[in-house]
């Protein structure tokens, strides 16, 4: 019961840590209110970065769902999934340069944005090991339960890992939003910008390994 | 790459002005006639200094017959919108095109002192890459750094359009042409956006024949520069439209956005109306329907003159046209400085109101006729031409040369290099710092300045003044 709680948690805590990053885009919830002289544009803007990034979470988690439901190939699966988050994450450590194509997309469609940004950063795949984690755990629970059991179950589990990892992320991001548009200011903004490229990389890395290291 | 944001990128218009101010100014130096290698001087602006207006570094490049002109930085305080994903830049390299040569070369300033080239671009990897040549006007974009050029292909550049391109704000390499649908643009100038409106306006001057030998008197009488102006689509890459300013407009140069990014309007110097020799300003706005606009909304008159005191050019008009130039606007939006490179001075416009401009202020320096001196008694050949505000909107300073061949005919002689500053008054106005001279090398000329952290025609705001 300790690992799914700590799995949860890890669904959480990589939510918070997507939303205060300013390339994961609350800046341009900022932006959107100050260049409407609305506050409800802050919320609008908010919407749209969560819609994306929730879409981005589902599009990655749900393929793994349905292979998670070849139940032999469980650890397999769970090897493949933790070898693709780490090589992901030796890519980005080798080269750090961000995709063009993300400034191609233009500033009114913030959804579309929010989704390639996850995409491309591997935001979605980072859930992935912990999501099949969580999913083993549900299987070893139900014993070998009917097949209808376990996919109503998994295809459940990543609906919620997803929800979860996403209303994290857009609390987070909002509230340094609404603290900034508010009360902080847009010097907050060049302040505590921190580069994470690097520990982006290397936690992607550290997720991976973890998932092959706890693997039964 | 840095671990933080750049301290010179701002936020905000607001933020940039908040900032410390330049110690150090950028002035490229060229040689007219090609006889010596081109050069960067880096100028000490800083008034508590012992070298305070002098050049403190002189970096000269490797090659003759560059004719350096306008240049820019790799990265500005666009990189802090999450949509480029280039946070981390430095702001540490000038890309400085020569427009004679089509050569670029990138210099790393990150010392100032120790200024060096950091890579050079030959011109046939630019004619190859792009079909483009006579790279001009640098902006930092939303995928890296767009550069506008002059001439298209061929010999005299006039085979194909002259456009944009755009260049890797790391590696520096040429990805390639911008445009996707140019619509009826078919000359170049100046260009500048407003990013988070998603909009670029271009304007233009004249095809290579028309100005790389002096400018073309006939060309001019019958309106054949460039008088129109276009809005794009920014990230789309297609003109939306293109507005013509009136034939008569002749070279329709620099565009000044505001600052702010929250406003939708601008500014455009033309530099010659051949009804009447005028100089005008235009302002461009997007109207409540979505429509792009531009009217008139400065003229200043020519100033008659004898014919014995000018040059053959104009000998005929028995006038000296004010020749607007260059303009630039103050951080603020509130101050719009207009040169008047022929008649000798430096206008200050209050233009609170971007229809309505009032001149607040004006200096006399120089002059086709009126020879103005400066205030330290010192002869100041030309006109105030290149113009750049600091940061903070305290300081405006500017230089004198137009360009080789045309100095040449509307200033004939060598009349040496000049870069002085005003001091902008608390309410308007402006005075001529009497202790602000910088001494050029000798057959040097002087053009673009770009001040340390950034200036009023370099940084482009993602998020508006509050």
């Amino acid at each position: 019961m300790e690992t799914a709680t700590a799995l949860w948690w890890a669904v959480v805590v990589s939510g918070i840590y997507h939303g205060v990053n300013p390339g994961m885009g609350w800046p341009l919830a900022v932006s959107a209110a100050l260049m409407d002289r609305a506050r409800g544009s802050l919320y609008k803007a908010l919407a749209a970065l969560a819609f994306g990034h929730l879409v981005a979470m589902a599009a990655i988690l749900f393929p793994f769902t349905v292979l998670f439901w070849l139940v032999d190939w469980q650890r397999e699966i769970q090897i493949g999934a933790a070898g693709l988050v780490i090589a992901l994450g030796v890519y980005l450590l080798i080269n750090p340069r961000h995709p063009k194509f993300l400034a191609r997309v233009p500033p009114s469609r913030l959804a579309l944005w929010s989704f390639l940004a996850a995409m491309a950063h591997g935001a979605g795949l980072m859930l992935v090991p912990i999501y099949l984690g969580i999913c083993g755990i549900l299987q070893a629970g139900t014993g070998h339960a009917a097949a209808q059991t376990l996919m109503t179950g998994t295809a459940g589990i990543a609906v919620v890992v997803a929800l979860a990892h996403t209303i994290a992320m857009t609390v987070s991001g909002g509230a340094i939003a609404i603290g900034v548009y508010h009360w902080l200011g847009l010097k907050f903004l060049s302040r505590s910008w921190f580069n994470l490229d690097l520990i982006w990389a290397l936690s992607l890395i550290l997720v991976g390994v973890i998932s092959l290291l706890t693997l039964h | 790459m840095n671990l933080r944001p750049d301290p010179t990128f701002h936020a905000t218009p607001k933020l940039a002005m908040e900032a410390p101010a330049e110690t150090l100014a950028f002035t490229l130096m060229l040689s007219p006639d090609g006889s010596k290698p081109d050069g960067l001087a880096v100028v000490d602006t800083d008034p508590k200094s012992d070298t305070y207006g002098q050049i403190v570094h002189s970096l000269f490049v490797p090659n003759l017959g560059d004719e350096f002109h306008h240049f820019g930085w790799n990265a500005c305080s666009s990189s802090l919108s999450p949509l480029t994903g280039h946070a981390f830049l430095e702001r540490r390299y000038l890309i400085i095109p020569g427009i004679r040569s089509s050569r670029i070369y990138i210099i790393d300033v990150k010392e100032p002192l120790e200024a060096k080239i950091h890579k050079i671009i030959e011109p046939e990897e630019l004619f190859a890459k792009t079909g483009y040549s006579r790279p001009h006007t640098i902006h930092c974009g939303p995928e890296g750094i767009y550069v506008s050029t002059l001439g298209g292909g061929g010999e005299d550049g006039t085979d194909g359009p002259p456009g944009i391109f755009i260049m890797d704000c790391q590696t520096f390499e040429i990805q390639g042409r911008y445009e996707m649908d140019r619509g009826i643009q078919d000359k170049h100038y100046d260009f500048w956006w407003n990013l988070p409106r998603d909009y670029m306006v271009s304007s233009e001057w004249g095809l290579p024949p028309q100005f790389e030998n002096g400018v073309v008197a006939e060309d001019l009488l019958s309106n054949k520069y460039g008088h129109t102006i276009h809005f794009w689509d920014l990230r789309a890459r297609k003109v939306v439209k293109s507005l013509d300013l009136g034939e008569n407009h002749q070279m329709a140069l620099e565009i000044r956005p505001a600052h702010d990014p929250i406003k939708e309007y601008g500014f455009c110097g033309v530099v010659v109306d051949t009804t009447n020799l005028q100089g005008a300003i235009f302002t461009w706005w997007r109207d409540e329907n979505g429509e792009w606009q531009a009217k008139k909304t400065i003229t200043i008159d020519p100033v008659p003159a004898d014919a014995d005191d000018l040059p053959d050019l104009l000998k005929g008009f028995g006038a000296v046209p004010p020749l607007v130039t260059d303009i630039d606007l103050s951080l603020d939006d509130k101050y719009l400085y207009v040169a008047c490179w022929g008649l000798g001075e430096m206008h200050q416009y209050d233009v609170s109101d971007p229809m309505n401009p009032v001149l607040a202020g004006k200096v006399e320096i120089g002059g086709i006729v009126a020879k103005h001196k400066h205030p330290n008694g010192k002869d100041f050949g030309y006109g105030p031409q290149m113009v750049e505000i600091s940061r903070d909107g305290k300081r405006v300073y500017w230089t004198n040369s137009l360009y080789s061949t045309w100095d040449d005919q509307f200033y004939p002689g060598d009349r040496g290099a000049a870069m002085v500053m005003a001091n902008v008054g608390e309410n308007g106005g402006l005075t001529l710092a009497e202790d602000f001279w910088v001494e050029f090398p000798e057959g040097y000329r002087s053009h673009q300045i770009r001040l340390e952290g950034g200036d009023c025609s370099t940084d482009s705001f993602c998020y508006p003044s509050v």
